[in-house]
Order: structure tokens, then sequence, then C-alpha cells
């Protein structure tokens, strides 16, 4: 064990550091927490779980936020 | 806008009220500093974003919040894109989970050449979203018995095309939009289709509550004047609704006395 684990991040493999929480993910994808909706295993998390919220092997991650419409 | 106009009564979707009647869309911009400016320009407090995957690979940051101040204005998630009532209730629950508000704009696609919608697939994802509180406006075709079944759904608005999503062909069929507003009781508010100002304006003729484009503005050779010329068509056809148009004549009536003999 080398300390991590593979998650499908917004459709594409990504290795991560095994047990990382999704508030650090975010912290090392340089994104907002307040500006982003996730979803894990199609489950969507309580932006209050982010800190909580360990991400283990094969986890399907969604990151989505509002972009340009009509 | 001038002192002199009788006064309207407030345009109110869910029990909010808006100040324009006028809702405009936020894709397809050049860049993200015309687009404000153009929304600016509108006169709109209502503007609808869409939820789509973060872009990892990017530097550049693309999200609409680090542009738009949702203070500012209020914003309407849709389900762009979606094809299914399923994908539609999932994107509905993202939206939401956004923190911004419950409102949807409903739009639930059923054929790729002509983004006509699913109108089958529209009302499913109604019944089920309006159960779970969202507030619903559901886009839909000009079609008066679809149209009562959304409102029957509990949908705060129902919102029937010109014509097709980014046609710019205009209104195709009034006498259908008429009829949706003559029988439902929720606001009707026109979306996709409009061109120019000229057909917001015809649009508000036919005494809908309210008009929704996105390609009309953002597609203009100059966004921000488009933006203020519908603005202003927008204004002007409700008014005319209101003010009530004459008959129209298969024969010339002189404007002026006639000479003496």
């Amino acid at each position: 064990m080398d300390g991590k684990v593979t998650i499908r991040l917004n459709g594409k493999e990504r290795e991560v550091a095994a047990d990382i929480t999704v508030s650090d993910l975010l912290d090392e994808l340089g994104l907002v927490p307040g500006m982003v909706v996730v979803e894990r295993n199609r489950e969507i998390l309580a932006r209050d779980s982010y800190a909580a919220v360990r991400l283990s092997e094969g986890d399907q991650l969604e990151l989505v936020h509002f972009v340009g419409g009509g | 806008m001038s002192t002199h106009a009788s006064a309207d009564t407030p345009f109110v979707v869910g029990g909010r009220e808006f100040s324009s009647r006028l809702i405009v869309g936020t894709g397809k911009y050049s860049d993200n500093e015309t687009m404000v400016r153009a929304i600016r320009a509108s006169g709109t407090d209502m503007v609808t974003v869409a939820v789509r995957r973060v872009d990892l690979d990017r530097t550049r940051e693309e999200g609409i919040l680090h542009h738009l101040d949702p203070e500012e204005f209020f914003l309407l998630a849709n389900t762009a894109g979606c094809h299914t009532a399923d994908d539609a209730i999932r994107y509905a629950r993202l939206a939401r989970a956004a923190g911004f508000n419950d409102w949807l704009k409903l739009e639930v696609i059923g054929d790729e050449a002509t983004l006509l919608p699913d109108t089958q697939a529209t009302l499913e994802a109604a019944r089920v979203l309006v159960g779970e509180g969202f507030k619903v406006m559901a886009y839909t075709n000009e079609d008066l018995i679809t149209a009562l079944r959304l409102e029957d759904a509990g949908c705060v608005a129902v919102m029937p095309l010109a014509s097709p999503i980014g046609s710019g062909l205009g209104l195709l069929n009034p006498y259908y939009v008429r009829a949706i507003k003559d029988r439902c009781d929720v606001p009707i508010v026109v979306d996709a289709g409009v061109g120019t100002a000229s057909d917001a304006c015809l649009t508000m003729e036919q005494g809908v509550d309210g008009v929704l484009m996105n390609t009309a503005i953002a597609a203009a050779r100059d966004p921000v004047r488009m933006a203020a010329a519908m603005r202003e068509a927008v204004v002007a056809g409700r008014r005319a609704y209101l003010a009530g148009r004459m008959p129209t004549r298969e024969v010339a009536v002189p404007s002026s006395p006639p000479l003496p003999e």
C-alpha cells in the first residue's frame, strides 16, 4: 500500500491520497466549496459534511457548478 | 419608464414579484463582461443558468458565479440538455444543492435535431419535482393540453415555446399561445425562439405574462444594444396588449375629416 486510492472524478480516473476528505480534495483542485455541488456515488453531499466524508477506492465523484445557459 | 402609463398588474411567479417581464439566459456570450452588461441592459431581475461538470483540465475559471452576483439577479437553474425525466430530476436536485433557491426551469429535450420538448417526460419530472417542493417553471410545446396538465401538476409557470430553441424564428403560433394564456391560471412565459425585438413585442401582445430568451441577445452583433431593445419591446408589447389594439379592417378608413363639398 502506498496510501493511494483510485476514484472516478468527473468521469476520469484519478489517484488521490487514501482517506482524503472531500474538503481536502476540493482544496487540492483549487475549488471553492461554496461554488460547487458534490455528488458521491450518485448521492448529493451536504456542504457541511465535506470535511467529514473520506473517499474510498472506486468512489464515483461528480463536481458540478453553475455555468451560462438559457 | 414613463409615469404616464396606467398601472399594470405586477409580474408574480410562485409568490415572488419580479420587476421585469423579461427573463434572460446567460449562455453563448462571447465573453463574461459582455454578458453582464447585456443582462443589466435588459432590465431583467431573473436569469437562467445551467448545471455542468466542473472542467478540471481548464485553468480558466468558468463558473458563472464568478461573474454574476446572485444578490443582483434571481438565479433560475435549468435542466437544459436533459433527455429523460430521471436526468432532469437529478440535475434539478444538484441545482437546488447549490443553495440559492428551489426554483427550476424544467426542460426535457425529446429530439436532438429540433430540441423540441419531450412533454410526457416533462410532465413526469414535473410531478416528482413539485412533490419535492421545487417551484417548477416548465418549458413545453405550444400545446394547450400539455400546458393544462403541467398546471395541474403544480408548476408555478408554464413556458410554451415561440419556436425551436436558438432558431430565432419568432412566434410561429400566436393562436395556440393565446389559447394557453386564456385557459391557464398560472403565469405563461413564452420561452425560446424569439429572434429580434419585434418578435418579443408581438409575443407580449398576445397577452402572455413574460418572455424568456437567450440567443436573441447573446448572438446579436451588439448584445448590449439588443438587450436594451428587448427591454423596450417587452414593455411596448405589454402596453399594447393592455391598451387593446384597434380592430383590423379589409378596407381603408380615412383618419382626417373629409374636405367640404
